[in-house]
């Protein structure tokens, strides 16, 4: 993760925008430009409709009967489209309430993950104290163990705690950080420069202060990212929920989809099992092109100071 | 790493009284985080080498067994036949995901118009991560109506049961992974940006071709970030879990069925928690030595830039 914080630099080709203004350039190497431009276009557009294929094939199965999903050779554009599936699916399935259940969790979620990961980050990379590096390394050991090995007693600490089948299992920890974040977050926030932060001091902040009025603000775009990777993650979690939530009524989107996939009586309604996934990816679809940008542009201006 | 930030002399020299206030409040705010540590990961971790030594069904108490559920595993055919399928799927799976995302990553680092759109494309898989995509691929596998078929019939090749054969099923899966890349390339990105222009700039005037560049500038200068990718690749690879459950349930005769597949069941389903546990246990054995390797390994291939990593 280093790599996110070191410094930014226009990539080998950074000279190929301004390729009309540069009338000094010699004409050999602008057709050199040309012509990777186009050797480029020719690798990546191929593969890019490979990657999108899957995609336009969920999105346009949402759109059939169920009758016509099976078809051969395959109908790539209904007509007319069935709309009526995504109404439907709200009709028959609860997928709303799932929907509900998913947003409450992924949003606490953020919350904690952010406010625990941050607070701690600000922590190791900042104050110091006797021990603190071992802690880190500890810490940062945990990312190397496979969340597996805690999975059964994890289980039964939160049966314990009478916890299962509850919400609580799967949003407590998230306050209590997460090594993957903290690691991340602390990066960033040690490119920032030490003397605003003694400035501060001077001014009589307090160490609280000083993280919620510097660092918070000056992290910001590393704390769009871990909250984008946390929406990720907790939105698509299957194992997690499929374990602690027994309840039809608690159930998650990740885990209500894989009841679509039909049982031995009716087998599987593709049309709205499509329809449920696209409907459940739209949020994390919307909300990383929103993001992305300010991501990417986050980092170079994080990465340029200190 | 961890002693990047101690390395800061000379600054706030106000004595014991505010030195011991500033650990204090180092404590305090990493705190949360340390009973995070305590609670979710290393009192689990205990406790699971505790239960593994157990025969534990979550309805009666633990009754100590001693190391009978580890001499049960030696001996259960379905341990040995998931390890097989889950060191195939790591084996195959981490240089072809490690190339393949390395090689996108370099394509999306290109200066060409567009790109950013392309970078969207490529992370979307990612972001459409789970039992969605699992599901979907279930479907464009099936072997009728699927889309993969219908392609290969197009070319007049003949139709392949991908998930229904025991020689298919673990392959194909393998393949359906690679739509997943996306946040490995990212990753990959973020490194090949994070590497000096000047350094090209010199490679151009002493007329090194593409190839030579990559190998003697690019590769060297992004081998933190690859030893980065390659040991979160060993650590989430050996836990496949959701798509071998999600898209063939371990299927067609436990060709696919990955270690923690097994495992699952054998906890969650058949409840037998000590089992379950003794399994973890053999696989976190298993991935710390290899992830331990990997970090042995490192001073021989990863070239770190003291200038570079501490500024």
């Amino acid at each position: 993760m280093s790599a996110l914080s070191g410094r930014q630099h226009e990539g080998p080709l950074a000279t190929a925008r301004g390729v009309g203004a540069r009338t000094f350039s010699l004409s050999g190497r602008k057709r050199r430009q040309q012509l990777h431009q186009l050797f480029v276009y020719v690798v990546l557009i191929p593969l890019a409709a490979i990657v999108l294929i899957p995609l336009l094939w969920m999105v346009s199965t949402s759109l059939k009967q169920q009758m016509d999903v099976f078809l051969n050779p395959p109908v790539w554009i209904p007509l007319p489209p069935h709309w009526s599936n995504y109404s439907d699916l709200f009709t028959f399935y609860p997928l709303q309430l799932y929907a509900w259940n998913t947003t409450i969790i992924t949003s606490l979620c953020i919350v904690g993950t952010l406010l625990s990961c941050s607070l701690a980050a600000y922590g190791f990379s900042r104050l110091r104290a006797p021990g603190r590096d071992v802690i880190f390394m500890l810490v940062l050991s945990t990312l190397m163990l496979p969340d597996v090995v805690t999975l059964v007693p994890t289980y039964i600490l939160f049966q314990k705690l009478g916890w299962v089948n509850t919400f609580l299992p799967l949003i407590v920890p998230s306050f209590f950080g997460n090594a993957f974040y903290i690691f991340l977050l602390r990066q960033f926030m040690m490119t920032i420069p030490l003397e605003l932060e003694d400035a501060a001091r001077i001014d009589g902040a307090s160490s609280l202060g000083i993280w919620w009025r510097i660092m918070i603000p000056l992290i910001r775009p590393a704390l769009l990212m871990a909250a984008v990777f946390t929406f990720q993650y907790t939105w698509t979690d299957y194992l997690k929920p499929l374990i602690y939530l027994n309840d039809e009524n608690k159930r998650t989107l990740a885990v209500a989809l894989s009841y679509f996939t039909g049982s031995p009586r009716g087998g599987p309604q593709l049309h709205f099992l499509m329809a449920a996934s696209f409907l459940s990816l739209l949020p994390l679809i919307i909300v990383f092109f929103f993001v992305q940008r300010t991501m990417i542009k986050g980092i170079v201006f994080t990465g340029l100071k200190g | 790493m961890a002693t990047q930030a101690v390395s800061r002399p000379g600054r706030r020299r106000f004595g014991s009284k505010a030195v011991r206030r500033e650990a204090l409040e180092c404590y305090l705010f990493i705190l949360p985080a340390v009973l995070g540590l305590v609670l979710f990961s290393l009192g689990p971790i205990v406790a699971s080498g505790y239960l593994s030594l157990t025969d534990y069904s979550l309805l009666t108490p633990p009754n100590w067994v001693g190391l009978a559920n580890y001499q049960a595993i030696l001996s259960d055919p379905f341990f040995w036949q998931s390890l097989k399928v889950t060191a195939t799927y790591v084996a195959v799976g981490l240089p072809l995901y490690t190339v393949a995302s390395l090689l996108v990553a370099l394509l999306m680092n290109q200066r060409v118009r567009g790109i950013g759109l392309f970078r969207t494309i490529f992370y979307l898989p990612s972001v459409i991560s789970g039992v969605a995509v699992a599901l979907l691929w279930r479907w464009l596998f099936n072997p009728d109506y699927g889309l993969l078929n219908i392609i290969l019939s197009f070319f007049g090749f003949p139709a392949i049961d991908w998930l229904g054969t025991t020689a298919t099923a673990l392959p194909s899966l393998i393949g359906m992974g690679l739509w997943g890349i996306g946040a490995d390339m990212l990753v990959y990105l973020a490194g090949l940006q994070g590497i000096p222009t000047d350094l090209y700039e010199a490679a151009e005037i002493d007329g090194g071709s593409w190839w030579s560049t990559f190998w003697r500038i690019t590769l060297p200068l992004l081998t933190p970030v690859l030893f980065f990718n390659v040991v979160l690749r060993i650590i989430y690879l050996f836990q496949w879990f959701v798509e071998p459950a999600v898209v063939t349930n371990g299927g067609p005769d436990n060709s696919t069925l990955s270690y923690v597949l097994y495992l699952y069941r054998n906890a969650f389903s058949y409840l037998q928690m000590g089992y379950g546990a003794a399994l973890a246990w053999i696989l976190f054995a298993i991935v710390l030595v290899l992830t331990l390797l990997t970090f042995r390994s490192s001073p021989a291939w990863v070239y770190y830039e003291a200038s570079r990593t501490r500024r």
